[in-house]
């Protein structure tokens, strides 16, 4: 259906790469100049991105490189400093991550964030809650709307977990699952919001290799049935040059490369940025990504720490 | 899912059987005079630590200023009751306006102090609403509001200024607060007012609206995530729980036959939320029970006389230990997997 090498890749005017399958198509994601300031810091600059309308997209990096915070800002927790960010054209400038949500950007977290004494079911029925039209009252005094509209999310919940077969654990405490499971009731959860543009802070973080596996079908199988753009900060070197079509590599809140896979594991600025300065000649840098990579997915555990330390002191 | 709706028929049941069982021995007059007289008062605790805790279990936010939204009803919805003394001759009718009335204007207080409070975070919410109550009491405190044919006539500080027609009455006193209240109060009301309480919580934790409160509670963050106006819930689940309060208020103030501002102060406040935390966050059947014995508690204590109140502290904290300790949380697990599976059983 679709190539995983660069060849179906197309520049456009912002200098990044999309499907060509896409290019008729407006952009479903689309940066410009985008930067924060975090008390002089520049955690992200010049960040410039365009994800295409049905593209699975990749943003790596080495650890503190700021790729949280661009998802972060691509949901507005944060106000960028500078640049705009375009969703299907529209400028999401002032709205609160809520008002994002409905326009269309659903999202997952690096360290999850389930509503875990609701119910698997309960945590998918939240996010529907944009479109279930009955309002406070007629909840209170259950009118045929209510019924009716609780019944047919209730029916869109188990078809959504059905994408991970995940149909029996409909009615288990969220908290009391266990960690690969939750990762996936948070992409149905995200799912549930019908988003554009779905973005996964590291989905694999923490799955087995068998289960890294499914995730990888699953996300192409999101991506076909939907119909929509995934754009996934992952470490699981595998998983990113499997799935992705294009990847972005972020080093210090800068872009230092773009492209598709085979052009990113080729690129010596990536290779320098994972293993410092390249003592390798040409032939062995394959080995040396992958190597990084096996390196970073093992130590995915301790950027946690890192990643939640720096947030605490941004507040 | 189950476990909740076991859990919500066992509530309804619970007061549906106190209910009976204390018409039946009030009627073969087995009951002393003063139990009678707290049935009321336990009614009205009831309400308030189900209302608080769809504020703190349901909504997760600390309030220390619960007794203020009791206090606005209970004014409110006397001086309409006082008002409404000949133009609505049947008392069941008056309090059922009164405790309406006191239900708006505790809803109204509640929207107001969540504008700036909802904004706020924890420890922060908690010492604003705290603030609101005492505010609530001053207010109360320094309010001369009289009454008569020609409309509402009110100041502050002192009731100098007020002049009233003749038939006129005065209606709130300051420090003294309202006096010669008819006492129209009953057990009745205040059992419709429980199961009314009952069901707009139920309803509204199983509906998406309580949906989206839990899981603010649960993960803000997320919940904003996936497009939850945090705001507009917040306030949806305050103001219920206000305007519950503000019934409650009406509904207490209407069993005696004075009530002063200092009657809601911190104190009560801080009892309703003994009440809540007691019963379980987020457990209304708790919430019920635990509003019952603490507030039979200090009477039954009676006889100890002078150490009546240590004793209810110290019962306090003993009882607090013995529901924390391991030990008993296993008991109790293991004493609702065998009722649950007996109903599932039933079920089948």
């Amino acid at each position: 259906m679709y190539k995983k090498d660069g060849s179906n890749l197309v520049p456009v005017p912002s200098n990044a790469v999309i499907p060509e399958r896409d290019i008729n198509d407006m952009p479903a994601l689309e940066c410009k100049n985008l930067g924060i300031t975090f008390g002089g810091l520049h955690a992200v600059e010049n960040f410039n991105l365009t994800i295409g309308r049905t593209e699975i997209a990749g943003l790596i990096g080495p650890n503190g490189a700021g790729k949280t915070t661009v998802f972060n800002l691509l949901t507005n927790v944060y106000q960028p400093t500078t640049g705009t960010i375009l969703l299907n054209g529209m400028d999401t400038h002032g709205m609160s991550t809520a008002q994002v949500s409905k326009a269309g950007i659903g999202r997952t977290f690096q360290n999850i964030r389930l509503f875990n004494n609701l119910t698997v079911e309960e945590n998918i029925m939240v996010a529907m809650d944009n479109s279930m039209k009955y309002g406070l009252f007629d909840g209170l005094i259950r009118l045929p709307s209510f019924f009716r509209e609780e019944k047919k999310a209730h029916q869109r919940a188990l078809d959504l977990l059905h994408i991970f077969d995940m149909e029996n654990v409909a009615s288990h405490r969220a908290g009391s699952l266990p960690y690969g499971a939750q990762r996936r009731v948070e992409i149905v959860r995200a799912l549930a919001t019908d988003p554009k543009v779905l973005l996964l802070d590291e989905p694999a973080a923490g799955m087995n290799p068998s289960e890294t596996a499914d995730l990888m079908a699953n996300i192409r199988k999101i991506r076909d049935t939907f119909q929509i753009a995934v754009v996934l900060i992952e470490h699981d070197m595998n998983l990113v040059m499997n799935v992705c079509e294009g990847l972005c590599v972020l080093n210090f809140g800068r872009i230092i490369a773009k492209g598709s896979p085979a052009e990113i594991q080729k690129n010596p600025t990536v290779i320098e940025a994972y293993l410092g300065k390249s003592h390798t000649n040409e032939g062995e840098s394959q080995a040396a990504v992958d190597a990084a990579a096996e390196e970073k997915s093992e130590g995915s555990a301790p950027e946690n720490t890192k990643e939640t330390r720096k947030g605490g002191k941004k507040k | 899912m189950k476990r909740k709706n076991t859990n919500k028929y066992v509530s309804f049941a619970l007061v549906i059987a106190a209910y009976a069982i204390m018409m039946v021995l009030i009627s073969t007059g087995k009951i002393t005079r003063s139990m009678q007289g707290m049935l009321v008062p336990i009614s009205a605790y009831i309400v308030m630590a189900i209302s608080l805790n769809l504020t703190v279990g349901i909504l997760g936010e600390l309030s220390l200023g619960h007794a203020g939204f009791m206090s606005m009803g209970a004014f409110t919805g006397t001086c309409a009751a006082l008002m409404m003394l000949e133009s609505v001759p049947n008392t069941g009718l008056r309090l059922g306006i009164s405790m309406v009335i006191g239900a708006i204007f505790g809803g109204i207080a509640g929207f107001l102090i969540g504008i700036p409070v909802l904004r706020l975070k924890g420890d922060y919410l908690a010492i604003v609403t705290l603030a609101f109550g005492e505010i609530i009491k001053s207010i109360f405190n320094n309010l001369y509001l009289g009454f008569d044919k020609y409309g509402l006539h009110f100041q502050l500080l002192s009731e100098k200024g007020i002049k009233l027609e003749e038939g006129g009455r005065m209606l709130i006193q300051g420090a003294m607060g309202i006096s010669k209240i008819k006492k129209i109060s009953t057990f009745t009301a205040g059992f419709i007012l429980i199961i009314l309480t009952l069901f707009i919580v139920y309803h509204l934790v199983e509906s998406r609206y309580g949906r989206a409160i839990m899981a603010i509670r649960d993960n803000r963050i997320a919940a904003e995530s996936v497009g939850v106006d945090v705001t507009k819930y917040k306030m949806t689940a305050f103001v219920i729980s206000a305007a519950m309060a503000g019934a409650a208020g009406a509904l207490f103030a209407q069993n005696y036959s004075t009530i002063t501002a200092n009657k809601f102060d911190f104190n009560t406040s801080i009892l309703i939320l003994v009440l809540v935390v007691l019963g379980g966050l987020g457990n209304i059947t708790g919430s019920i029970i635990s509003a019952t014995l603490l507030t039979i508690l200090p009477e039954a204590l009676r006889s100890f006389a002078t150490y009546r109140m240590l004793v209810y502290a110290i019962v306090l904290i003993v009882v607090m230990l013995a529901t924390n300790a391991s030990s008993t949380k296993i008991m109790i697990d293991r004493l609702k997997a065998r009722l649950g599976g007996n109903k599932e059983e039933e079920e089948r």
